[in-house]
């Protein structure tokens, strides 16, 4: 894990997610995943680059399956953006760094 | 400024050409691409590389390989080259953050799983419908799948997802299979594999996530529902070689043309692996292709700096 990022898991899911304000990126990833691991620094980057405006959580889905079942992933990497607890953008597989900003901004404004 | 030798994708191929030219000192810039590893990657057990008679993880082999031309020299850019103009050079190639112009390159861009082209399939992508066993067979559990295709990797990957689903049953269109005897062998005797012969999937269909498809016999023409969880797909592959549409010759299907010594069509680029190798399709073959191509452009690397010199040299 980063200094960026932070650990999601079943347990704080509730505090982290459900229940926080603003903008949270959500990346369902595991250890055995190759594009997990060429999306992991593009996503540092990005929490780096956006700090106050977005925060970026590193969910296993390895130890925290339920969480992973409940938003029906079944690809990795999975990204689900959330919005003060709602999710409002869902996005599979790996992108470069400029797609995924694409898809991030418009909620950024 | 400009760079010597640009490799274009991460595989058994690209990893090679980029552990030889770092040797030869030609500091390769390594565009990653969009899936890092290449297909091998993808593989969960590979038991026939030389020299791991135990067997290792497609993702630990293409690991080691990459540390091994990083340690060389070779530059990693975790980027994807979106178009590039092989016109005249330096060559230039584009990425969606920056263009760089490289004396030569490498193209190893392999080769992506080829869709069914049925209606659903693309909604479903990641939500039932997946092309990689490794990748997703984790998440079916328990689940009814569907593996679609007669050749070795459909049957590898139908032993590999029993780990995980309740029943794998490997849909063909025809009753013959292109599958090693081995591996057929093995899946008839696995009580978890059901083979069902002659039958196509017409549609896809689901409600957020994959719930059944459209069975059609091809000898009766019988349709008929059937309840999924997961469906996996392996039925070929395409070349990626759309970048270079109109700039280097290839056939019809899309495999770049090389001669014995894997020059493309223009002076410089070279191919390796299963950009051009329709045939082999073997992660040792795509790396000797890789060695062979760094080869080549440390060759002709060489040949360029002797004639850039010779003018100089009768002035």
């Amino acid at each position: 894990m980063s200094a960026n990022t932070f650990a999601v898991t079943d347990n704080n899911w509730e505090t982290e997610i459900e229940k926080s304000q603003g903008l949270v990126l959500v990346d369902f990833w595991a250890e055995w995943c190759g594009p997990c691991k060429m999306v992991a620094p593009v996503l540092d980057e990005i929490a780096s680059e956006n700090t106050g405006k977005i925060k970026i959580g590193k969910l296993d889905v390895d130890s925290n399956q339920d969480t992973a079942m409940k938003f029906g992933v079944m690809s990795i990497p999975t990204m689900i953006l959330f919005k003060d607890g709602e999710p409002v953008e869902r996005l599979v597989g790996y992108m470069p760094k400029a797609r995924l900003m694409q898809k991030l901004t418009p909620h950024l404004a | 400024m400009t760079e010597k030798l640009a490799i274009i994708g991460s595989g058994p191929a690209g990893l090679t050409a980029a552990i030889y030219a770092a040797r030869a000192f030609l500091e390769p810039l390594v565009f990653v691409g969009p899936a890092f590893g290449g297909q091998i990657a993808t593989t969960t057990e590979v038991e026939n590389f030389p020299g791991f008679p135990a067997g290792l993880q497609g993702p630990e082999l293409t690991m080691a390989m990459r540390e091994q031309a990083e340690k060389f020299g070779s530059r990693m850019v975790e980027q994807v080259v979106e178009k590039v103009d092989l016109s005249q050079r330096p060559f230039k190639l584009w990425t969606s953050e920056q263009m760089v112009e490289v004396e030569s390159l490498i193209i190893a861009t392999g080769a992506t799983p080829r869709p069914l082209g049925v209606p659903g399939e693309q909604d479903f992508i990641g939500r039932g419908v997946s092309y990689c066993a490794t990748c997703d067979g984790f998440f079916f559990r328990n689940k009814e799948i569907i593996v679609v295709g007669g050749g070795d990797s459909a049957f590898q990957e139908s032993l590999f997802l029993t780990k995980f689903g309740k029943r794998v049953r490997i849909v063909h269109r025809r009753d013959e299979f292109r599958a090693g005897a081995t591996l057929q062998k093995y899946a008839r005797e696995n009580p978890k594999i059901e083979i069902v012969p002659n039958t196509v999937i017409e549609t896809i269909q689901g409600n957020g996530k994959v719930t059944d498809v459209l069975f059609k016999n091809t000898k009766t023409g019988e349709k008929v529902k059937s309840d999924v969880d997961g469906i996996f797909i392996f039925v070929g592959h395409e070349p990626n070689s759309q970048l270079f549409a109109g700039q280097l010759e290839m056939n019809e299907e899309g495999y770049l043309t090389v001669d014995n010594r894997l020059h493309a069509s223009v002076p410089g680029v070279f191919a390796a692996g299963e950009i051009h190798d329709n045939w082999f399709k073997q992660a040792i073959t795509s790396a000797g292709f890789g060695c062979m191509a760094a080869m080549e452009a440390e060759k002709f690397l060489a040949g360029q700096e002797q004639t850039a010199s010779e003018p100089t040299a009768v002035a």
